[in-house]
């Protein structure tokens, strides 16, 4: 993960944060905003929560949970939300009020208790069959400041990347395909695999897609909706 | 729409000494309004000269001839924003001219030739002007449609004399012409084809590239082979504050 530190403020009042903050007794107000990268990758509702250091709603090289697999590849955040919840993070869910759309940015305000000082995200990227963009326990600076972070794509390690559509339930198969893809999208693909033999959260392979849009063994256009790293960008304000 | 947050920034270094000794020695009052003055020869103008190595990271994708800017606090292009037909010249064809002559440039510089792969090339920038702090370099890659990669509206106005300062910077997409790698689109070396065309058939939206597909990857209509693919980073910026 790229980090990125911006303007340092020095004033008096950056002295005075940083010593409340040091002495734990003060919660941070952060300014976030996230921006979809790609042009051709939908986000589903992103969420977005701070959280304690021993907290991870997912992990590198770790199995996904039922409630990360269930974003991953269905976009459904309650899950989350509730662990979340009960491990008394601060959240925000759903700052787009929907999909994020390629190369758009959502923006939103967060307040973090001062026990909640890890900041991760995640949304799913579509199309893809278990594809999310995610941040994962960052730690968030004391020091008043714009930091950026470049964020990169996962893959759950719950679904088979057959590229093909179908379902967003949960261990069912193929890719969700929400109203806006609908037309984007190719049909009657044979399928790319029907393995998952990485069942592991991993930095995801990429899709491989076609060219033909009635058929071929991808319904995923390789020269709109493939991607490089990173696929967004998150720009936080520590107040 | 290509500026953002266009601002003068009087309080810059040396601005405000600059200022205050042409209200001294002359009494002008707001001569810092306008950009396009340069203030009273009051003293020896200040030179702020720079020193920019750009490095081709990728493997068979030659850069066009580095365009190098400074001007005041601005972006010359933004994901999620469309791309100004300057920028949408030097994305599609390589071509900088009106690139570099976008009126909020202060200063420009650019290469004499392309920058092949695994190729440095440097250019060094000078301007007298206090506002011009800021920077912004942009070069295609030639053996695409529309891609690009660069930086813009970086504050350089921290850096110290000999400081250098460095990135890895990604590939952009200007959204401005589809990436279907087709015979006669592609101005590189690869196809020789057309480069910039005023259709804008793609998103219209500047985003990141999604990297290019190939005839040997699954887009048989393309030009492009195996050697033409890159990932990110594609460029190494380098600059380095020379006076």
């Amino acid at each position: 993960m790229k980090v990125i530190k911006k303007s340092p403020i020095k004033s008096t009042l950056s002295v005075l944060a940083l010593a409340l903050a040091s002495s734990n007794t003060m919660a941070q107000d952060l300014s976030i905003t996230v921006t979809n990268l790609t042009q051709g990758l939908y986000f589903t509702p992103v969420i977005t929560a701070a959280h304690t250091s021993e907290n991870h709603i997912f992990m590198s090289g770790e199995m996904a949970s039922d409630e990360l697999q269930a974003m991953a590849e269905g976009g459904s955040i309650s899950g989350l939300s509730s662990i979340l919840t009960n491990a008394d993070a601060n959240i925000n869910e759903n700052p787009a009020a929907g999909l994020l759309a390629p190369a758009m940015s959502a923006s939103f305000d967060l307040t973090n208790d001062s026990t909640n000082t890890h900041l991760s995200l995640a949304a799913m990227i579509l199309p893809s069959n278990d594809g999310f963009v995610g941040l994962d326990s960052w730690k968030i600076p004391e020091e008043a400041g714009t930091y950026t972070v470049f964020l990169n794509a996962y893959d759950a390690g719950t679904e088979a990347n057959d590229e093909l559509r179908g379902s967003g339930a949960p261990g069912e198969a193929g890719m969700p395909v929400p109203p806006p893809l609908d037309p984007l999208l190719g049909m009657n693909g044979t399928g790319v695999t029907d393995m998952e033999s990485n069942d592991k959260v991993h930095i995801h392979r990429g899709s491989l897609g076609d060219s033909d849009m009635s058929a071929g063994i991808s319904d995923i256009n390789n020269s709109v909706q493939r991607w490089l790293n990173p696929v967004a960008k998150l720009t936080i304000t520590v107040k | 729409m290509l500026i953002f947050n266009a601002q003068n920034k009087s309080t810059k270094k040396l601005a405000k000494p600059l200022f205050i000794a042409g209200l001294l020695t002359l009494g002008l009052t707001a001569c810092n309004d306008n950009d396009n003055e340069t203030p009273p020869p009051v003293d020896p103008p200040t030179e702020y000269s720079y020193s920019v190595t750009l490095t081709n990271l990728t493997y068979a994708q030659p850069l066009s001839p580095v365009a190098v800017s400074l001007h005041g606090d601005a972006k010359m292009w933004q994901v999620g924003e469309a791309a100004s037909v300057a920028l949408e010249k030097l994305a599609e064809g390589g071509d900088s001219a009106d690139f570099i002559a976008l009126e909020n440039n202060l200063a420009t510089a650019t290469a004499e030739g392309p920058t092949l792969p695994g190729a440095s090339v440097t250019v060094n920038i000078s301007t007298m002007d206090p506002q011009a702090t800021y920077l912004t370099v942009a070069t295609m890659l030639v053996n695409t449609n529309d891609a690009f990669s660069g930086l813009t509206g970086v504050d350089i106005s921290t850096l110290t004399l000999n400081q250098e300062k460095s990135w890895r910077l990604n590939v952009y997409d200007s959204g401005t012409e589809k990436n279907n790698e087709a015979a006669g689109t592609i101005p590189g070396p690869a196809d020789g084809g057309v480069g910039y065309d005023s259709t804008r058939d793609d998103i219209d939206l500047v985003g990141y590239h999604s990297g290019v597909v190939s005839k040997d990857d699954g887009l048989p209509s393309s030009v492009l082979t195996q050697a033409h693919r890159f990932d990110n980073p594609a460029v190494k910026l380098t600059i380095t504050r020379t006076k």
